[in-house]
């Protein structure tokens, strides 16, 4: 026992690190230091235009590692996110072009049903103690499953919507500041980042979400209605997820019934590059965000550097391995 | 005056054991109440019926005479029963505050938290537990002692009317506990009624007011803690007269040394740890919970890596980096915790014993001998006495003595000179208890020298040939087997704190 302990808080820094932020700051700095590299190497890859396209192509991956990270945190993990943003999207387009109902509707829709598959994962996890991988994987085949009866293995155009593309495309912050043609699709990933990051630090559910990652038998001993809270949180990141079909939907112009399989993983990767533990107890959502954005970059830089796009998975494979790897090394050395 | 709670013919079984029968219990306001018995009596979980972990199986409960059933911790709060439990239940990477007010978190609208309040709040309990902590600190970082004492402000801050403490003491210091009993009587005074259940004797004299026996599950009796001997206590207890074994302690001082350790260190959880002990010697290890007797052990084994320090087998300097090379040099270490370290319990006995030296029954081709493999098996069945129908057992259908004799076989057939028995007894019945202890006692006239460690002391003091003590991972003291060694000799080195690192706002 050290008299630290009970000291007055430390300095602010000293703060971030102790709340195993590190691998936090650790991700940060990869992010520049791949926008430097990047940009030394093709005068191409800092344009405007370019780090748009990255942060577009960031948007709807980063909305999904959002979603996961909630589950993430809570010791589980979801399987399911990239069907379900597809299934989302289908959904969509039945409100809209099959049904012909105005936009909000669909919008609507996406976020609804995205909460109801949530929630009914969240129901096989808790209720029916399926381990999550199990219960989500499960999820992740049914909905693909139903994505291709709904549409019928077609894909549903939103054509008769005018204005749906521009959920993702448009740019409302280009209509304020036109040098700064930020599509909507960027502006909503920043406004779900803000909002879940909220949540996760300043509200009840959040708190839940960490004590069920940390030890979920004593918060269960509390007197916490512990299967209750896991089913809300499954939903929250399912209506999350909805969101990323709206995106994904809108920047299409369809809803693409084969798509969604791959996805999960993609933000899973993100998830954990950003620092957030498998094992519960511990996570951000600035991390997973940072995580999804060093993705993009990888991606992008590598593209515009002519690298074979085969190569950019294997790139990435690494990073997921060696980001992983820092932060055991980290962890062994504070325990 | 009427009963605060009051149980009458509970019932409880598990699969396979009649775990409480026909127990009877009552509380009063302004009592403390022990509860008395034996591990696996039936204590806990009794109280965890109580507090409403466990639904009974039959029998009546009432809260102010009303007859109750508390199908959930939630419910049994709001009936005013609080429970602090034996083992740690917090959350690590959440703060003493969050730990505190888990479930109760003062909010704000849209389920928004209120963290000053939440601090304010934990702060003021921890204030009437004169216990200087910051609400902020994550509880992870804290030693034992001291989340035991975030347990007990967590406990508290349900104002309960009735509170259960199992085990509250026993991460302690004397400080910590006469400030505990502080608290009790400020509790008592208040109409609290707590139910204290403790293995230490002086405590039970100190603060108990009536005590109740539990036996294998049934009610022995109800005394009045004043105007009863604590013999009578303890012979209520365990059903006899408890006569003084005398342990035989041989002469080994001639012996080699089988083991030595220098100058052991690994962060703040052993701090130079040098120790040796002899063939056919057996060494116990004593202390509390914490204090860094498991964590010697897994650096010796090579399972945690050493700061600092030399490990010696046989006179002989051993470079110990992995569980591997640890049994190759003759060292075997059975875990506290068999079920996830020590067997595969899905599979057989026969597995289970010949999985640590498989290639001795390994073809060249790779293929497995099961004939051989039975033979081995089937003879360390008999030598060990191990009751199973078969070796083709599961090893999860034998009782917790068989199990434990399962994995000493294990080790037997590993032929290790050293054997590091990590709690050798844990959750195994009082007869197969002297069983394994015979055992033990065996193995080490056969020339192996046996560590073991524990945190009963009167095994401790049955066992072993000379007792280490730690407290806070320094050895604080060796004293020698036998009668002339008593448990308070072994109390006072296992609460020698290291004056040096204890602050002012170390103490409570």
């Amino acid at each position: 026992m050290t008299a630290t302990t009970t000291q007055a808080p430390k300095s602010a820094l000293a703060r971030i690190i102790a709340a195993g932020t590190h691998q936090r700051v650790l991700a940060f700095a990869s992010l520049v230091i791949l926008l430097i590299g990047f940009s030394i190497a093709s005068p191409n890859f800092m344009q405007t235009s370019n780090m748009i396209a990255i942060l577009q192509a960031t948007s709807v991956n980063g909305v999904l590692a959002i979603a996961v990270t909630l589950v993430i945190i809570t010791g589980g993990i979801d399987l399911s996110v990239g069907t379900m943003m597809t299934f989302c999207a289908v959904i969509t387009g039945v409100v809209l072009t099959y049904a012909g109902l105005p936009m909000i509707f669909g919008v609507i829709a996406a976020v609804l049903t995205g909460a109801l598959c949530g929630a009914a994962s969240g129901t096989f996890v808790a209720k029916m103690v399926i381990p999550p991988f199990i219960a989500t994987l499960g999820m992740m085949l049914i909905l693909k499953g139903l994505s291709l009866v709904i549409s019928g293995t077609r894909p549903i155009y939103f054509n008769d919507t005018p204005g749906f593309s521009e959920i993702s495309r448009g740019s409302l912050i280009g209509e304020v500041i036109p040098s700064l043609p930020i599509p909507n699709g960027v502006l909503i990933l920043f406004i779900v980042a803000a909002v879940t990051a909220y949540i996760l630090n300043r509200t009840v559910l959040g708190r839940y979400c960490f004590a069920l990652g940390s030890n979920e038998e004593s918060v269960r001993l509390s007197g916490v209605n512990t299967d209750r809270w896991k089913i809300v949180i499954y939903a929250l990141a399912g209506a999350i997820v909805g969101i990323a079909g709206l995106l994904i939907a809108s920047r299409l112009n369809s809803a693409q019934p084969a798509l969604g399989l791959g996805y999960e993983l993609e933000a899973i990767a993100a998830v954990v590059i950003g620092g957030t533990s498998l094992s519960g107890g511990r996570g951000s959502i600035l991390g997973s965000l940072i995580g999804a954005l060093i993705m993009a970059v990888l991606t992008n830089g590598l593209r515009v550097l002519s690298v074979a796009q085969e190569w950019q998975t294997v790139v990435t494979g690494g990073i997921i391995i060696l980001a992983v790897y820092a932060d055991m090394i980290r962890r062994k050395k504070s325990n | 005056m009427t009963n605060l709670v009051e149980m009458k013919g509970i019932e409880k079984r598990f699969p396979g054991v009649h775990a409480l029968k026909a127990v009877q219990f009552d509380l009063r306001p302004g009592e403390v109440h022990a509860l008395m018995g034996e591990n696996g009596a039936g204590k806990s979980t009794l109280m965890k019926i109580m507090s409403g972990i466990y639904p009974r199986d039959g029998g009546d409960m009432f809260v102010d005479g009303q007859p109750v059933t508390p199908d959930g911790p939630r419910a049994a709060q709001d009936l005013g029963i609080g429970i602090i439990h034996q083992e740690l239940s917090l959350m690590s990477d959440l703060t003493a505050a969050q730990n505190v007010l888990i479930g109760r978190e003062p909010r704000r609208s849209f389920g928004r938290l209120d963290e000053a309040a939440l601090n304010a709040r934990t702060a003021e309990i921890f204030a009437s537990l004169n216990l200087k902590m910051d609400p902020r600190t994550k509880v992870g970082t804290q030693t034992i002692a001291r989340q035991q004492l975030i347990e007990i402000a967590k406990a508290l801050s349900y104002a309960p009317r009735v509170l259960i403490m199992d085990e509250p003491t026993a991460a302690l210091n004397d400080t910590e506990i006469n400030e505990l009993f502080k608290v009790i009587e400020k509790l008592k005074a208040d109409g609290v009624g707590i139910v204290y259940i403790s293995h230490r004797m002086d405590e039970i004299k100190r603060i108990a007011d009536r005590v109740t026996i539990l036996r294998d599950g049934a009610y022995i009796d109800t005394v009045n803690a004043a105007d009863t001997p604590l013999s009578t206590i303890i012979q209520l207890m365990v059903g006899r007269e408890v006569t003084q074994i005398t342990v035989d302690i041989p002469d080994t001082s001639q012996s080699p040394i089988a083991l030595e350790v220098r100058n052991l260190s690994r962060g703040k959880d052993v701090r130079d740890v040098s120790f040796s002990v002899r063939k056919g010697e057996i060494l116990g290890f004593a202390g509390l919970m914490g204090a860094g007797r498991t964590e010697v052990a897994r650096i010796i084994f090579g399972a945690d890596h050493r700061d600092t320090g030399e490990i010696l087998v046989a006179g002989q300097p051993v470079n110990i980096r992995t569980p591997n090379t640890a049994v190759q040099a003759g060292i075997g270490y059975l875990s506290e915790d068999r079920k996830h370290f020590g067997l595969a319990v899905d599979m057989t006995v026969r597995a289970n014993i010949t999985m640590a030296d498989l290639r001795r029954f390994t073809s060249r081709t790779g293929v497995l001998n099961e004939t051989a493999m039975e033979i081995v098996a089937l003879a360390y069945i008999d030598r060990l006495g191990i009751r199973t129908p078969s070796d083709l057992q599961e090893v999860r259908l034998l009782s917790g003595g068989n199990q434990q004799k399962v994995v000493i076989a294990k080790w037997l057939l590993r032929d290790c000179d050293v054997l590091i028995f990590d709690e050798p007894t844990r959750g195994i019945d009082v007869g197969a208890k002297s069983e394994i202890y015979a055992l033990l006692e065996d193995l080490a006239a056969q020339g192996r020298a046996i560590i073991v460690i524990s945190s009963e002391l009167p095994e401790v003091l049955r066992l072993s040939h000379r007792i280490a003590v730690m407290c806070e991972g320094r050895l604080t003291g060796i004293l020698p087997g036998g009668a002339t060694t008593t448990q308070e000799q072994i109390m006072e080195l296992a609460t020698q704190r290291d004056t040096a690192s204890m602050g002012a706002e170390e103490l409570l």
